[in-house]
């Protein structure tokens, strides 16, 4: 595991006009280069910690640590630089009238020189395959696209940690692979923290550590063959698990002889072909 | 009806007008407006329309959809024409028609009027048919910038027109949208007495609202999570460049104005 | 009520340089009571083809037969399209967002009081669609812009069940959901299409859903229907949906995995998580007999 990134340590958050706690003393730590995915239903509290981290909203009491610094008023500016958020609904995050503008808003932000901005834009975007697109209106692309668009405004900062804040949740499948393929190309490529938020299990099923909210707490946290093993408990508390786990059960349950749990599709069918060739 | 609607509405093309500097672009609507005003007889508003139709040539725009699209606006200037015409009583009568009687005056007057509107409308409309409203937004926030000194906010006025227009079509579709999902639940938006039409607004209006919120709060939160604090430190992306078609269509339009000054009775 | 569509084609913004194709040749009945998904990519004609059914849209060429109605391609007005919104109701995308009263009652009655429901029986109907969603009766009296989003998703719903439609069309009525959410609202609208023998048609990009619960399956490719028939019909020829970039449902896409890695061949596609491990299990066995 790489190194500390981030630390939460015990924080507590309360919407104004709200007594229950959104978030209920929750500790994690986020690791340089992994994926993380944090599960739980609508409501669970997954979306306002990611606005937490992302210093848009302030713990009630508890600390967050970026890069040694704890996140206060002081320090936000240099927070939201290097933890860069894509939201869920494609059309609210879009703030230019082209791809290029929007790409280059947070870099105008910043106040990045002019020529150097254009060569990020330009990096950006052929990063997430939307160069062709530099002058295209956002009503004329698709969902996947503006996500990816989103994408590229965000690694144009440079930041050290991506979170998609249930970035593909309003997507159409094709959409959904899209931006799915484009974070893990990302990731392959340098070394780009992710952390998905998500309740699309498929998904999280990629990460390398999954962390399940519940009620504004951490209910578990683990690798992903860790927590699918959890099987019911995660379906009583809204989830699902992948496709590739659940006939794995099943097929376990009708007395074939299974060794391993399956995270994907591909492990299972090898051992089905060697389970065929030994009867 | 919507559809054949062009005003403000941008059509992409190739052409020396689409090029143009948007400084350039404004700048010569805002003369050409000032010029026309010279043109009192027929040699003089002959230039003006050779200078019209060059722009209209150079611009690449169907003329076609130029006439369906200015249809509703060629009305109004038809009966602006026949206003003059019933009017005014200026040199020989030309036609009589029982009491009705038309002057000469009141027909060039008449025509003369017309085609001032004609001009003004089509070059206008070219503005818009040519530059995107976001290029019209960066060249008003240039020729404004040196207002800012006054304290103007300049940029705050800029950032909210490109948003008001970026969000445009969106709002647009959303508004398609609820009318038909209201429709389906029975709404007659088009038909029935008008107490009942006004009080369909009612289930369009609100949810227009609600998301319009929700939308502008998800987009400053948007907003403010990429760094975004005001204008103060901010670079510019986009960058106007005034070049030598710029110059040339500026000169063409001083040379039409020196015409006209000349050539006019 | 049977809806029938006639060589039906749409043009949006016709005579303008936007004019665009949407439809073309569209031909296709739906029965009475039966369940119907639509399937295809964004911008295949889906949504278009969904707002003929209860004449939001007019077809530019063709016909739209709709029970007793002829709604044909032409410039006349129609009147009276109120008696066919009443009997077909759309559920569309996100369709919380359509909520504009001050009340849930309200804002569920406000469908059948158009309709000409009297006040007392739509709010009676109000009830009943309300815990047919699966809501408790004390949110009637609560703005629905107080509720969470999976709630006002389901008040929504309730607005359009309330109407006693006799077709039923969901767009996408699960999107942004989380899995039970997603699960709950399916098998609500089954269990509706199977008690009132509503017809539903189910515009869909999941084809766990279109397999689970549909009677027939109809792609839509490109403005046009690509392909129709039964789910067994429509998942036995996967490649063609791929072919198309369309998905196949999980235990479809399992299927032909074993079958390229192992060289087993499946009679049918397993078109549910049961059949599939029977099937694999028969296969294995078969396997051991060799």
């Amino acid at each position: 595991m790489g190194k500390k990134l981030v630390s939460l340590d015990h924080v507590v958050f309360n919407y104004e006009g709200s007594d229950s706690h959104a978030i209920n003393d929750v500790s994690f730590d986020i690791y340089e280069g992994e994926w993380l995915a944090i599960v739980g239903h609508n409501g669970s509290g997954k979306s306002t910690l990611a606005k937490l981290l992302n210093g848009l909203h302030f713990a009630s009491s508890g600390v967050i640590t970026i890069n040694g610094s704890e996140l206060t008023q002081a320090t936000v500016w240099e927070a939201r630089r290097k933890i860069g958020m894509v939201f869920q609904n494609p059309d609210n995050q879009f703030v230019g009238t082209t791809v290029e503008d929007d790409v280059a808003f947070g870099l105008e932000n910043n106040g990045i020189q002019q020529d150097i901005m254009a060569e990020r834009v330009k990096r950006a975007l052929m990063k997430v395959k939307m160069d062709a697109f530099l002058d295209q209106e956002p009503h004329h692309l698709s969902g996947g696209q503006k996500q990816r668009v989103a994408i590229a405004g965000v690694l144009a900062l440079q930041p050290d940690i991506i979170i998609l804040d249930e970035a593909t949740s309003m997507l159409d499948p094709r959409g959904r692979e899209e931006v799915l393929e484009t974070v893990r190309e990302l990731k392959e490529e340098n070394v780009l923290t992710v952390v998905s938020i998500t309740h699309d299990l498929e998904e999280a099923a990629k990460a390398d550590r999954i962390i399940v909210m519940n009620k504004g707490q951490v209910h578990r946290e683990g690798s992903p063959i860790e927590i699918f093993r959890l099987e019911d408990e995660l379906i009583e508390l809204g989830l699902d698990i992948p496709f590739s786990v659940k006939l794995s059960k099943a097929l376990q349950k009708t007395g074939l002889d299974l060794k391993n749990d399956h995270l994907t599709e591909e492990e299972l069918v090898k051992e089905l072909c060697e389970l065929h060739s030994k009867m | 009806m919507m559809d054949k609607m062009i005003f403000g509405r941008y059509v992409p093309a190739d052409s020396a007008i689409h090029k143009m500097d948007p400084r350039a672009k404004l700048m010569l609507v805002f003369l050409f407006v000032c010029t026309i005003f010279l043109a009192n007889n027929v040699v003089t508003y002959g230039l003006v329309a050779i200078f019209t139709i060059g722009l209209i040539i150079l611009s690449k725009i169907p003329p076609r959809f130029l006439y369906n699209g200015l249809k509703p606006v060629f009305l109004l200037i038809v009966f602006t024409f026949l206003l003059h015409i019933l009017f005014t009583k200026e040199g020989e009568v030309i036609f009589e028609f029982g009491i009705l009687n038309i002057y000469e005056g009141g027909l060039k007057q008449g025509a003369f009027i017309s085609l001032r509107f004609t001009f003004l409308i089509l070059v206008t409309s070219l503005l818009t048919l040519t530059t995107t409203p976001i290029s019209i937004t960066d060249g008003m926030e240039e020729l404004l910038n040196p207002f800012k000194k006054w304290k103007l906010p300049i940029h705050e006025l800029a950032l909210m027109m490109s948003i008001s227009l970026r969000f445009i079509p969106t709002l647009m579709e959303e508004t398609d949208k609820i009318m038909k999902a209201q429709a389906a639940r029975g709404v007659d938006f088009t038909s029935g007495p008008l107490k009942d039409r006004v009080k369909s607004i009612v289930p369009l209006l609100v949810p227009l609202f609600v998301s319009s919120f929700k939308r502008a709060e998800e987009l400053a939160t948007a907003m403010e999570s990429r760094g975004y604090r005001g204008g103060e430190g901010r670079t510019k992306y986009r960058q106007l460049s005034w070049n030598t078609r710029d110059n040339l269509l500026m000169a063409a339009l001083v040379v039409l104005a020196v015409l006209l000054f000349l050539l006019r009775s | 009520m049977r809806i029938t569509l006639e060589d039906v084609e749409y043009r949006y913004s016709v005579n303008t340089p936007f004019e665009h194709l949407a439809l073309h040749d569209v031909n296709m009945t739906i029965e009475p009571g039966t369940y119907t998904a639509v399937i295809g990519h964004t911008g295949s004609g889906k949504s278009t083809l969904l707002q003929h059914l209860n004449v939001l849209l007019r077809p530019t060429k063709g016909r739209v037969i709709i029970g007793e109605r002829t709604i044909r391609a032409q410039k006349k007005k129609e009147k009276n399209l109120k008696s066919i919104r009443q009997k077909v109701g759309i559920v569309f995308q996100f369709p919380e967002h359509q909520l504009f009263e001050e009340t849930v009652e309200k804002d569920i009655c406000f469908g059948p009081m158009n309709f000409g429901v009297p006040e007392a029986k739509a709010k009676e109907l109000a009830r009943i669609a309300l815990k047919q969603v699966g809501l408790e009766q004390e949110i009637l009296k609560k703005s629905p812009f107080d509720l969470s989003g999976g709630q006002m998703r389901r008040v929504a719903i309730a607005g359009v069940i309330a109407m006693e439609p006799d077709v039923l069309v969901l767009d996408e009525p699960t999107a942004g959901l989380d899995p039970r959410g997603r699960k709950e609202i399916m098998d609500m609208f089954y269990q509706l299409h199977k008690d009132r023998g509503i017809s539903t048609i189910l515009v869909t990009h999941s084809m766990e859903d279109a397999a689970r619960y549909a009677d027939d399956i109809i792609i839509m490719h490109k403005g046009t229907v690509y392909q129709k028939g039964k789910p067994e019909e429509i998942f036995s020829k996967p490649d063609q949906l791929l072919e198309l970039g369309l998905d196949v449902p999980d235990t479809v896409r399992f299927q032909l995995m074993l079958q390229r890695e192992m060289g087993i061949r499946f009679a049918r596609p397993s078109l549910s998580l049961e059949d599939l491990v029977a099937d694999i299990k028969e296969a294995m066995e078969r396997g051991n007999r060799l």
